[in-house]
């Protein structure tokens, strides 16, 4: 174990990617992820690696494709419209199985939108996002320690499923300084042979890198061979965590850094007497349905506070099934969920009493229903 | 205690670096900090700030909407953050910059020359350290001489020079709000 | 008994997809003679584009990564930049490298990537069914330009080499045309300059070879041979267009 080092989130995850092998970035400026790239431009070099600066994410993302399937551990990061631009390369790497990480320090949309913090790239992210039936894995951190130790996880997934990655932080993991401690023995160490990899066919049968299936036969059996994939995945990959959920009668759902107000407003409800739990999925895609199995039956209520419209909380009401009622809250644009309204909307559906989406926005409050 | 900082200014001011160095020397004392810029074009001359978490128990949320402490070294600054720090908290002005009256009744507040203490001590750029002086005075949030032991750790070596002058500003505040007291 | 014509070892004897009387087939013949006779296929590594070549890697035998459509020059900065010892190029047709990759070819270029590309101008799209490229001459009739291509609307056609050879960073910039033999040979004499280039460090070559789409062009192989001579290459001369640092 070394010492903590207080670090940016950026930079800390740019510095856990160096030590989880990778030695290959190519990216394209975006706020607010360009501490990302700017200490890659520095470091890589030290440590023997390449960065480029591509001329779009559209570039950047096939250079990703290009060293994936030359058998690199490599990695890209960028922003919400960045990372719409790499949308049809990540179809690609998902459909050719190739291993990479992409990394969304995202900020709100719909189209150029803010640089703020916000939740709004969840579909994206886990719904696939470019075309084809296809899934990233997808993480979301809720501190800088847990993005560093997601990004050294995420290259060892990527290459054990040989499938893209996503690190789904946002504007605040990105920016916020919090201390850090760096593994002595960071993640697994990347697969010296890659027998599928274009490395030159000296000695073997040429290797192709490619995801055109024309015959719909053999197109078929390759996205049931994906599916299976994503079935083991499913299987193995969940992760998540439960605050005192046990006991819990009503539980707050987040993820990423509003999990963490979250839990101030669990506590203090807690204090007050009211029994509040919190779930906090950490892969976003797996998403972990099991969670919430462990708890359906008997609780009260469910409320999803997301930095969006409701996007994960379509996935809360896929895995509660009905079992109880799942209420909403969001603010969107940059605007944080605040633990006083987080709190207020609780009461409000402990005591049956949830407002309709309208009357809130009337107060500039966020919006949200059951 | 959970206390959490807002501290702001003009872009240039360097609210930025004496929120990293409080955040920095709260974890030299085995504490739970974290560190949250603005960012973005207000980066670029506009009114910069960053809110700092330091805590004994993890921190929930490193974002700051009711400050128990806040630093404000220019006008805007006070304007916006003056008023939602909460009842009992303490308010820093850099009165060199700042002049203003009526300031909250329920706070606890200080009035300080940043800048002309600044001047007198050899260079106005470290009116920022003043500032974090007074706060160091008023608050126990860390030791002053945590704060001076943390400054190596994040001014850049080539201003190491400056290392004393940087530390002199920030006892120069303490002192100042500990004779106000 | 001496043979005389073999199939190079670096094709694979797959028949291909390709129309009669195009010229992609000479166009892969040349590039796998060129890696046999630099004795580079067990290093070599291709960059399959969309487009007619889009199974390219079907018929070469080396190790191939297909693109999407333009992105083949990026992809294949990503390989060379894992693996700088081995010879990457890319093949990619008019639509894919002069209209939807332009920016991808301009700043492979403008980085002097140390690939090869071969760029197929047939004036058309083939694949999709012989709509206008950005390269389809003034006048041309094709299936979105049921007219001629009309300047006024649909623009003037794109000449690659010359827009490639003011950046800076470009090493080797030629056109050639495989309307004949004796063209055949100076493409041949052009792709293997662009290939030692790589070799020796150089960085960043390509040739546009002048190619036929007998099919889209609705014209006999041999009429679409004439057509090259009398109509392409007025409009895209000949030619070394860069060699080396300076101009």
């Amino acid at each position: 174990m070394s010492e903590p080092i207080l670090m940016k989130g950026n930079e800390a995850i740019a510095e856990a990617a160096i030590r989880a092998g990778c030695r290959f970035f190519f990216g394209y400026p975006i706020t607010p992820q360009n501490e990302i790239p700017e200490y890659m431009s520095k470091r890589l070099p030290e440590a023997g690696g390449v960065f480029v600066q591509a001329e779009s994410e559209v570039a950047s993302i096939n250079m990703v494709y290009g060293a994936a399937g030359a058998g690199a551990r490599v990695m890209t990061s960028s922003s919400s419209p960045g990372i719409s631009l790499m949308m049809e390369g990540i179809s690609y790497i998902a459909g050719a199985e190739l291993p990479c990480v992409i990394v969304n320090i995202s900020r709100g949309g719909p189209g150029l939108g803010g640089i703020q913090p916000s939740q709004s790239d969840y579909f994206q992210a886990t719904k696939g996002g470019g075309h084809g039936d296809y899934k990233l894995i997808v993480y979301g951190p809720s501190s800088v320690q847990e993005a560093c130790d997601l990004m050294i996880k995420a290259f060892d997934v990527a290459d054990k499923y040989r499938n893209p990655v996503m690190i789904l932080g946002d504007g605040m993991i990105g920016q916020m300084m919090e201390p850090v401690v760096f593994r002595d023995q960071p993640g697994e160490a990347a697969p010296d042979k890659k027998p599928w990899a274009t490395t030159g066919n000296e000695g073997r049968k040429s290797n192709l890198i490619t995801s055109i299936y024309l015959d719909p036969e053999v197109l078929d059996a390759h996205n049931w061979k994906l599916y299976q994939k994503y079935k083991r995945i499913e299987e193995n990959e969940v992760m998540y965590e439960s605050y005192r959920a046990d006991d819990a009668e009503w539980l707050l759902v987040a993820y990423g850094t509003v999990a963490r107000i979250c839990i101030s407003v669990m506590e203090k409800m807690r204090e007050e007497g009211f029994r509040v739990g919190l779930i906090r999925p950490i892969t976003l895609w797996p998403f972990p349905k099991t969670a919430f199995d462990e708890v359906a039956d008997r609780a009260k209520g469910f409320l999803c506070v997301e930095m969006s419209t409701g996007q994960m909380v379509e996935d809360v009401r896929l895995a509660v099934e009905g079992r109880a009622p799942v209420y909403f809250y969001g603010r969107t644009g940059g605007a944080v969920p605040l633990p006083r309204n987080i709190e207020k909307r609780m009461h409000q559906v402990i005591a049956g009493r949830t407002p309709v989406v309208t009357e809130c926005l009337d107060k500039n409050q966020g919006g949200g229903g059951r | 205690m959970n206390h959490q900082i807002i501290m702001a200014g003009f872009g240039g001011q360097g609210v930025m670096l004496i929120g990293t160095l409080l955040t920095y020397a709260g974890m030299r004392e085995g504490k739970h900090v974290s560190w949250l810029p603005s960012y973005g074009p207000e980066m670029r001359g506009g009114t910069a700030n960053c809110a700092v978490c330091i805590s004994d128990t993890p921190i929930a949320s490193p974002v700051v909407t009711e400050p128990t402490a806040v630093v404000a070294m220019n006008l805007p600054s006070y304007d916006k953050f003056s008023k939602i720090l909460v009842a009992g908290g303490s308010l820093i002005v850099n009165s060199s910059l700042v002049r203003v009256e009526n300031i909250r009744e329920d706070i606890k507040a200080y009035r300080i020359p940043a800048n002309d203490e600044a001047v007198n001590l050899g260079s106005e750029r470290v009116a920022n350290m003043v500032c974090l002086g007074g706060l160091l005075g008023v608050e126990d949030i860390v030791s002053i001489e945590t704060a001076i032991e943390a400054l190596p750790g994040v001014i850049q070596e080539r201003y190491h020079h400056l290392l004393d002058l940087n530390a002199k500003a920030l006892r120069r505040g303490y002192e100042m709000v500990r004779n106000m007291k | 008994m001496k043979p005389v014509y073999l199939r190079p070892k670096s094709l694979t004897g797959v028949v291909t997809h390709y129309c009669p009387g195009c010229t992609h087939g000479i166009a892969h013949r040349l590039v796998a003679e060129i890696i046999d006779e630099l004795r580079i296929q067990g290093k070599a590594i291709g960059v399959a584009s969309v487009g007619c070549s889009v199974f390219a890697y079907n018929y070469f035998d080396v190790d191939f990564q297909q693109a999407a459509h333009g992105r083949a020059p990026a992809v294949a900065t990503g390989i060379k930049r894992v693996h700088p010892d081995r010879i990457v190029f890319t093949y990619q047709g008019d639509g894919d490298m002069a209209s939807i990759g332009a920016a991808e070819i301009v700043h492979a270029a403008a980085r002097r990537e140390n690939i090869t590309v071969i760029f197929i101008n047939n004036a058309i799209y083939g694949m999709t069914g012989g709509q206008m490229a950005p390269t389809t001459l003034e006048g041309q009739v094709t299936t979105t330009s049921p007219m001629g291509r009309d300047h006024k609307s649909q623009g003037y056609p794109l000449r690659m080499p010359e827009l490639l050879a003011a950046v800076d960073g470009a090493y080797y910039i030629a056109r050639c045309s495989l309307h004949n033999a004796a063209h055949i040979g100076r493409a041949k004499r052009a792709i293997k300059q662009a290939f030692q280039n790589q070799m020796e460090g150089k960085g960043f070559s390509m040739v546009e070879l002048l190619s036929t789409c007998p099919t889209n062009w609705r014209m006999s192989p041999v009429k679409a041979m004439e057509w090259v001579e009398k109509h392409m290459i007025p409009v895209y001369p000949l030619g070394e267009f860069k060699s080396g640092e300076g101009e």
